[in-house]
């Protein structure tokens, strides 16, 4: 069962793979799907035994690599974590095979697409259940081609093709961080098995390495190796540029890849790796500051593009830094509940853009939509639903992931967490504000489009909705049911040690990130003071808490602990932001719609720099692609050819032909004799050493 | 039993054999003579390929020492030898050796319309100095083959290459030819002090720290322009780009490997001290050649010297894996070099196949090749990810375990050689995208043919191997760990009992 829910999609993508064009499409389409669909039923009974029942397991398959110290194996490892991944993974990849059949219906590449799919499905179950680092990396590279080869699906467009190999050396670029940790592990372990490291991570507590000249506190300076592989796939502040562009590949593509599953890949690892990274508080204090960094920083410029699937793009990145800094201040559970809940509600926003683009006959510019809603009823009403979820409105299932993410992260004590918790506000305001931007723009107001589009406008087929309904339960109800085992009273037992469990304001997460380490000691204790303060202050202001039961004696607890006794007013200004963000977009888009061009012009310099997304690809293609290529070009001519043969056998032709025509009397002139007499006198002068010698 | 059979003497001179009967035996007409002399070249070299499994099946992988010994006196009284055998470090590159040329042969098939005759003459006698130089256990035996290889391959460039071949081909032949001298000479030196040229008796001599140096450095000219490493490489693009087809994969299969292994083979087991002491400059090097040659690879118009500057590149990863001395590095840089020769080969056949079809190497020429030729593109983007070392493909065990082994002696030279990661998926993603995607516009591409059956079967085994070498990679190593294990702890143990000094540059 464990096996065959693995490679069934890999099975599926192989028989499509290569025998597609012989199937025929609705062949392709149908083995593709009933693979998935079986792997997603066979992802139940796992979660049921592994995660509800407590029997983490690991099936070993194969040996892979083995020298000298260095031995991995294939292997599944099946515990909470890696269970929750596959039934999130599983299910809305199933679901989004089932929409592509009728999403791609005009598509020459039908079978290709099918494939493709099943593929990356494959590499992100061997991602989440590898036992090990390598194996683990074989998936991350697996769904980085996955994700190459669909994001370049239309390879007839240059921008598909620049959008691809953008996102493959950009993730190349944090798997070479990645890829650096990996060895730091071994370096400090001896091995890069999980298991075997985890219950070495406290005696490696105080380790210290020697890497690139400096001294560093060992588990510190790997954590942020790893994390920077995380940044990578997660598309952080940095390495972020690729994310956008991405959504040059199909739409169903956006929502698997670019929005559910692999993009939480970094989340995941970070969380996996929790037990080193209990350890690194540093290097946490790095995630949280890139976490809450990104959440800013994509917010901002998710308001201002046109485009409807680059604003979801910008949306999936902020939601990523909320993920990345839940993380950073312990709340890895809370981190990926969010995951989970983000995974449908965020799938569901891309499947219902991908529903208005082919209903506007390929459009994506929402300047040219408007008063859509009367012709695509259902497809408005899943907007609405996942703009809901998103939000983080009551009830819905972004509430109370990511409530609990702001509450962690106020809930954490710590200056970090405070900056972290303010941003998060910050961007909670503008999610709101950008998604109601996005409904309002495309469904609202006088139709902007010409009457040709207007004309075909039509709801999608139910092999779409259907989708896109199932998604909309995922978005509506999983944070509510979940929320106990996830972050809730149960959370300690259903997770079992396959996350590390943050226990504490106290021991680590206590002291101040990121400060000397000499001063730890002390700061642990005013930090356990703190965390006692706040405990108070909780109690008192959320005597009648809801979710408060069972949790009076709070000190010294973890973050998800104290998370839950935050003041209620810390509770409620996600609410309120969300609101206003609501409201604003409301008075910019169907009240006013003056409003927005008027600021625009108010502020140009900061419209421009928001526009333009911060102005990121200008600069990395001034500092590193261009003179890249640029020097490329200098050390081929200039230092292979003018240099190195210059000086090398064409100088030595070209000196032995001049000397050659000047004693051309008693001289053959040909090249190689020259040559050959040089060789002699090197030869004699060697020969004249080692005979001293 | 197998060893009484003088196995390995049968699989290095069953080649020449047919050789000679192509030359003697095969007469008649013109197309009679080529299609013939076709036929019994790959008839020997599948059987050749097929007896050398028999070297594989019948090896120990438990022994470190050298198995299939054939030990007859030469040149008797002078220590002179005819001794032959592998070990775990020489088994892959036989069967490597063996494994290219039958693939070699049919990618002539019918790309090689002159001279067909003297051109399968060629690769067989190719064939017998390559698994020659790898089984030679005599210095004089191993130089023999060592130079012998110059020969065929300078014909086959300079008769069947492209319209630069007399420059290629002599730029070629000087290049190794200056290194194969100061060769000779540290042969000479060390038969000198040794009295010998047994290849085992010299690897316990021992030779003082002074002359170490020296002779290292006699050895590093003649390896370090057949590796090629930076900046003696700038015959390598050259000569990939006028040979044949067939010819580049032996090259870059091959030819590049012999090197590499002469480092394996001589330079660490007998100059151990001279071996610690230069590893910081063959580091260097080696991080030049990684970065400098992937950004050169960047700006290239011509599709073989792309992939001849990525092998440049590749090779260093083999060299710094070489002298950090820790067992996944060797293992490692051992295993990259199997792996690439067979990746690399594969590309330059993946060029072979359109050359054929459009004659020219030129990036800009192609295009869209997506549409017509799905088959030849599903080939082509496995081995350009494997060459980009994607895990799951042999290229990615290599490199990593290459890496991992590095990082341990020094972080830095680790850091450095992994951008070489980054740059190669640039300069490949980026040289397949303008290649095989984009619009199929122009009409002389859009003519061309995807794959043909025989093409197929020449890849087939290609891409079997570059996955099986992916994904369980312990059938090859296993063979490698006593070997490799042995030489390392001989290696730690002649510098201990070296000064402290040398130890301490370690």
């Amino acid at each position: 069962m464990y096996v065959a829910a693995i490679f069934l999609p890999l099975l599926g993508a192989v028989l499509v793979g290569l025998f597609g064009r012989r199937f025929g499409d609705t062949l392709s389409q149908f083995v593709t799907c009933l693979l998935m669909g079986l792997s997603a039923v066979l992802s139940v009974p796992i979660f049921m035994e592994v995660a509800l029942a407590g029997n983490a397991q690991t099936v070993p398959l194969l040996a892979f690599i083995n020298s000298g110290d260095l031995v991995v194996d294939w292997a599944l490892k099946f515990d909470t974590l890696s269970a929750v991944m596959v039934l999130t993974v599983s299910w809305v990849s199933f679901l989004v095979h089932v929409y592509s059949i009728g999403y791609m219906h005009h598509d020459p590449g039908i079978p290709r697409f099918m494939a493709y799919l099943s593929l990356f499905t494959f590499f992100m179950f061997m991602l989440v259940t590898a036992d090990n680092l390598v194996q683990m990396f074989f998936g991350w590279e697996g769904v980085g081609l996955a994700s190459y080869l669909l994001i370049g699906f239309w390879y007839d467009r240059q921008s598909a093709n620049a959008a691809a190999i953008k996102a493959f050396v950009v993730n190349r670029v944090g798997d070479f961080g990645f890829a650096l940790g990996i060895f730091g592990c071994f370096m400090l372990f001896g091995t890069i098995n999980l298991d075997q490291m985890f219950s070495a991570a406290p005696q490696m507590a105080d380790a210290s390495v020697t890497l690139f000249g400096v001294e560093w506190h060992a588990l510190t300076i790997i954590c942020v190796l790893l994390f920077i592989g995380a940044m990578g796939k997660s598309a952080q502040l940095g390495l972020h540029t690729w994310l956008p562009d991405a959504m040059e590949g199909p739409t169903p593509v956006s929502a698997l890849i670019h929005a559910a599953t692999m993009v939480t890949a970094g989340v995941f690892m970070v969380a996996r790796m929790s037990p080193l990274f209990e350890y690194a508080p540093a290097a946490l204090a790095v995630v949280v500051v890139v976490g809450a960094a990104t959440a800013f920083f994509a917010a901002t410029v998710g308001c201002t593009q046109t485009d409807i699937k680059r604003v979801i793009a910008y949306s999936t990145c902020s939601q990523l830094g909320y993920m990345f800094f839940a993380l950073g201040v312990g709340a890895y559970q809370a981190a990926i509940f969010h995951l989970m809940t983000h995974a449908f509600f965020k799938a569901l926003l891309f499947l219902s853009a991908g529903s208005v683009i082919h209903a506007m006959s390929d459009e994506q510019d929402m300047r040219n939509m408007g008063g859509l809603w009367k012709h695509i009823p259902v497809t408005y009403v899943m907007m609405w639903i996942g703009s809901l979820a998103l939000a983080g409105v009551p009830v819905f299932a972004g509430y109370y992931s990511k409530d609990m993410i702001l509450e962690s992260a106020f809930a954490a004590g710590t200056g970090l967490g405070t900056l972290a918790f303010v941003l998060g506000i910050l961007a909670a305001a503008m999610t709101a504000f950008y998604s109601w931007r996005l409904l309002f723009m495309t469904f609202h107001g006088k139709p902007r489009a010409n009457e040709t589009v207007m004309a075909h406008v039509h709801e999608s087929p139910v092999v779409m909705t259907a989708p896109l309904a199932a998604l909309a339960v995922g978005a509506v109800f999983s944070g509510m049911v979940a929320y106990d085992h996830f972050v809730g009273d149960k959370h300690p037992t259903f997770w079992g040690d396959s996350i590390a469990y943050n226990v504490a304001g106290s021991a680590i997460a206590g002291e101040a990130h990121g400060e000397d380490a000499a001063q730890a000691t002390h700061e642990a204790a005013m930090g356990d003071a703190d965390a006692e303060a706040d405990t108070h202050a909780a109690e008192s202001a959320a005597a009648d808490d809801a979710h408060g039961g069972g949790h009076g004696d709070v000190a010294g607890q973890g973050v998800l602990e104290r998370a839950h006794h935050v003041p209620l007013i810390i509770k409620l200004l996600p609410l309120i932001v969300t609101a206003a963000g609501i409201a604003l977009a409301w008075v910019f888009y169907i009240r006013t719609p003056a409003y927005p061009a008027a600021l625009a012009a108010r502020f140009p310099a900061v419209y421009r720099f928001v526009l333009n997304k911060w102005y990121f690809d200008e600069l990395y293609d001034a500092v590193f692609v261009r003179p890249a290529f640029r020097l490329g070009r200098v050390l081929w001519k200039g230092g292979d050819g003018a240099l190195i043969d210059g000086l090398g056998p064409d100088g030595m032709a070209a000196v032995s032909r001049a000397v050659a025509a000047r004693l051309k009397q008693f001289q053959s002139g040909y090249v190689y004799h020259y040559a050959f007499l040089m060789i002699i006198g090197v030869v004699v002068f060697v020969s004249w050493r080692l005979v001293q010698a | 039993m197998i060893e009484d059979i003088s196995l390995l003497s049968i699989i290095t001179f069953l080649p020449l054999f047919g050789a000679a009967c192509i030359l003697l035996l095969v007469r008649g007409t013109e197309p009679e003579v080529a299609a013939n002399s076709r036929w019994v070249a790959l008839w020997t070299s599948a059987v050749t390929f097929l007896l050398s499994l028999g070297v594989w099946i019948g090896f120990d992988p438990a022994r470190a020492d050298f198995q299939f010994v054939e030990k007859v006196e030469w040149l008797p009284g002078h220590g002179i030898g005819y001794h032959m055998g592998v070990d775990g470090i020489s088994l892959f590159f036989v069967l490597l050796s063996t494994f290219l040329t039958p693939i070699c042969i049919l990618a002539s098939w019918e790309a090689i319309k002159t001279r067909v005759r003297e051109y399968m003459v060629a690769f067989l006698v190719l064939e017998t100095m390559m698994v020659g130089m790898f089984c030679a256990l005599d210095y004089v035996l191993f130089y023999v083959f060592f130079e012998g290889v110059l020969i065929p391959m300078f014909l086959i460039i300079g008769i069947w290459g492209g319209p630069r071949r007399i420059y290629a081909a002599f730029k070629f032949f000087l290049y190794t030819l200056l290194g194969s001298v100061l060769m000779l000479v540290a042969l000479l030196a060390m038969y000198l002090h040794a009295g010998t040229t047994d290849i085992p008796t010299l690897m316990t001599t021992g030779f003082p720290a002074a002359m170490q140096t020296w002779l290292f450095l006699a050895l590093l000219a003649s390896f370090a322009v057949k590796v090629p490493m930076w900046p003696v490489h700038t015959w390598l693009p050259d000569a990939h780009v006028e040979a044949p087809t067939a010819g580049s994969v032996i090259l870059a299969g091959v030819l590049l490997k012999m090197g590499a292994y002469g480092f394996l083979r001589f330079s660490v087991p007998m100059l151990p001290e001279a071996t610690a002491e230069f590893a910081g400059l063959i580091f260097v090097l080696s991080i030049v050649a990684v970065i400098y040659t992937s950004l050169v690879a960047l700006a290239q118009e011509d599709m073989k010297k792309l992939i001849a500057y990525s092998s440049v590149a590749h090779m260093g990863f083999v060299t710094a894996g070489i002298f950090a001395m820790t067992q996944q590095a060797v293992e490692g840089a051992i295993y990259q070099m199997l792996s690439h020769g067979i990746v690399s080969g594969a590309l330059f056949l993946c060029v072979g196949v359109i050359y054929d079809r459009l004659h020219t190497r030129e990036i800009a020429r192609y295009g869209g090749l997506a549409h017509n030729m799905p088959k030849y593109a599903l080939v082509f983007m496995l081995f350009m990810m494997a060459s980009v070392g994607l895990p799951g493909t042999s290229g990615f065990v290599g490199e990593f375990m290459v890496m991992l082994g590095v990082f341990q002696v020094s972080s830095w030279v680790a850091l450095f050689i992994a951008t070489g990661v980054i740059l190669g998926a640039v300069y490949m993603l980026f040289l397949y995208r303008r290649v095989v995607f984009g619009k199929l516009e122009k009409a002389d591409v859009k003519a061309m043919m995807d794959l043909s059956p025989r093409e197929i079967a020449i890849f087939a085994p290609l891409v079997v191997l570059v996955l099986w070498m992916g994904i369980y990679p312990s059938t090859f190593l296993g063979p490698m760990h006593a070997s490799v294990d042995n030489l390392i702890t001989t290696y730690d143990a002649a510098l201990q009992a070296a000064d402290g000094v040398s130890v301490a540059t370690r």
